[in-house]
């Protein structure tokens, strides 16, 4: 690949300072690069600190050593280039679906038919072409997801990060949450960055999949999934690529278990 | 949600009415609401009537409602329409009647209105400027638990005799309430909003106008009904000692002339006021605060 790196990770790490107590290391030396249009899974038992990865690259948290880069920018603050995503929808209540998706427009100063339109534009885009007036409490878990990132989208982001986005949603709109996704990934040319603790959602949805140890974090290696979407779960390279995810999981919960009983 | 529906109204099994009459079941819940209320109330004033036919109540200290409601006009001949102390009563009537109620009604709505406004101005300023917060927040954590009663000789030697102490004693019921409320509920407006405005490149005060003070607002709101009430049993208080007029001033009369029917009319009076108060702030949420479920909070 020519161009420059999406985002580039370098030796990062992040220390908590828990208030009277000894600092934990949740990160430890992460370095890997994301292309422009990629879809990477960070995928890792909880408590491994992915999430917190998401949150340093969106520039809600500092890293404590290392850099992060952006576009070759080192990441200082957070931008609307770096939409993410939560578990939770947290679509503001008193906003209507339509001027929630507008927010960040109105932030910058967008002219309010200007926004109305992106907003309209944005949410046909996620299917919710007829929602535009209604409150958050009237969408399902799932139109509430696709509203978050309809709002993330209307900012025309360089990056969309999520953070296990589908985890609170039934199993039936799970996977038809992941359809969509892979259509809107398609159509924004954004890259993805998305956590999960799912192997079949890193499966189904990633180019590659950072495979994160037990805390402190570290990248334990880098897979590659070599299918063409659709991906078919019935596929035996599919099974395979299960089992080996599987496997490398398996040492780092017992790990990850096994501090815990520790203490 | 559509989970309250009548089941009655669904089942199938009902022949179609062709009677004139049919309601629909929001209605149908207004006038049992409406129903039961005049039953209650007739059942207080039945055993009232009651006690005082049987000879228990004595009609000169609890006259029953039908004695203290039969001489309106002799009665409302007490109530001023000027705003002095001691002014000789000048023939009263209906219009000074709802001029001692409004005058009344206007203290408590200034009152809160300014509490609240100045509540949450000096909450978030002790939340979000640290010398602010170690200048004020020691006095004000002092001064929060005494009774606005206690206030009433402070305002009285600061403001004088007139509608300002009155205002103030109501403003004291909601002020320290909403200042420490307001810090309370700025911390527990979740992350990801902060988050979410902080993404967007939201300075932090559109963060705070677009995102924290809407979040907060319902809770506030709540806080605020919660010391209607109070507001309301103070500023009764400050009209008795400090205000020429108002329905205080009435009853405290009524007391030192020993009226008991007046006492009776203007207390049904004041009743009537903080109820129609406590659903004209619900009218107001409904209508400001449109996202939060219309029955969420208290006194329902």
């Amino acid at each position: 690949m020519s161009s420059r790196p999406a985002i580039s990770i370098r030796s990062v790490s992040k220390r908590w300072t828990p208030e009277g107590r000894a600092p934990v290391q949740a990160l430890s030396n992460l370095t890997f690069d994301v292309a422009p249009g990629e879809f990477i899974v960070l995928l890792g038992p909880s408590g491994c600190g992915k999430s917190t990865l998401l949150y340093m690259i969106a520039g809600l948290e500092d890293v404590s050593g290392g850099a992060i880069f952006c576009d070759g920018e080192p990441v200082t603050e957070p931008s609307a280039e770096r939409g993410l995503i939560f578990q939770e929808a947290s679509l503001f209540p008193w906003l209507t679906i339509a001027d929630n998706v507008a927010f960040g427009l109105a932030i910058q100063h967008e002219q309010p038919v200007r926004r109305r339109e992106i907003a309209i534009e944005m949410l046909k885009r996620v299917g919710l072409g007829d929602m535009l007036d209604k409150k958050p409490d009237e969408l399902s878990g799932g139109m509430r997801q696709r509203a978050a990132c309809a709002r993330a989208l209307a900012m025309r982001p360089k990056v969309l990060m999520m953070d296990e986005p589908f985890a609170a949603l039934d199993v039936q709109t799970r996977s038809r949450m992941q359809d969509f996704l892979l259509q809107i990934w398609r159509d924004s040319g954004a890259c993805v960055l998305l956590v999960t603790h799912s192997i079949d959602e890193a499966i189904s949805l990633a180019d590659r999949v950072v495979v994160f140890t037990a805390r402190p974090g570290q990248v334990k290696t880098i897979v590659p999934i070599d299918l063409p979407r659709p991906r078919q779960s019935r596929d035996p390279r599919y099974h395979a690529y299960r089992d080996m995810f599987t496997e490398l999981l398996a040492d780092e919960v017992e790990r990850a278990f096994a501090e815990q009983e520790a203490g | 949600m559509s989970a309250d529906v009548d089941p009655a109204s669904l089942s199938p099994a009902e022949p179609e009415r062709k009677v004139g009459l049919v309601l629909s079941p929001a209605w149908r819940r207004r006038f049992a609401t409406l129903g039961w209320g005049f039953v209650s109330i007739g059942l207080f004033a039945g055993i009232w009537e009651l006690l005082w036919a049987l000879g228990y109540a004595n009609p000169l200290l609890l006259p029953p409602p039908h004695l203290f409601l039969s001489d309106i006009p002799g009665t409302l001949q007490y109530f001023d329409r000027s705003n002095r102390i001691g002014s000789v009563a000048s023939g009263g009537g209906v219009l000074a009647l709802l001029l001692t109620m409004g005058s009344t009604t206007l203290r408590v709505v200034i009152g809160l209105t300014l509490g609240f406004i100045c509540g949450v101005a000096v909450g978030a300023t002790i939340h979000y400027i640290k010398p602010a917060r170690n200048l004020l927040l020691p006095t004000i954590l002092l001064l929060a638990p005494i009774s606005p009663v206690a206030w009433l000789p402070v305002a009285i030697f600061v403001f004088g005799i007139g509608d300002v102490p009155a205002v103030f004693l109501v403003f004291i019921t909601v002020f320290f309430a909403i200042v420490l409320s307001t810090g309370a509920q700025i911390e527990s407006v979740p992350k990801n909003y902060i988050h979410v405005a902080r993404i967007m490149g939201a300075t932090r005060r559109q963060t705070f106008w677009r995102v924290i003070l809407p979040s907060i607002l319902p809770s506030l709101f709540m806080t605020l009904r919660l010391n209607l009430f109070a507001a309301w049993m103070v500023v009764l208080i400050a009209e008795t000692v400090g205000v020429g007029t108002g329905l205080g001033q009435i009853t405290s009369m009524a007391r030192s002339t020993f009226n008991a029917r007046l006492v009776f009319f203007t207390m049904g009076i004041i009743g009537v006021l903080g109820f129609l108060s406590d659903w004209g702030l619900r009218q107001v949420q409904r209508k400001m605060l449109w996202w939060v479920a219309p029955n969420q909070g208290a006194s329902r």
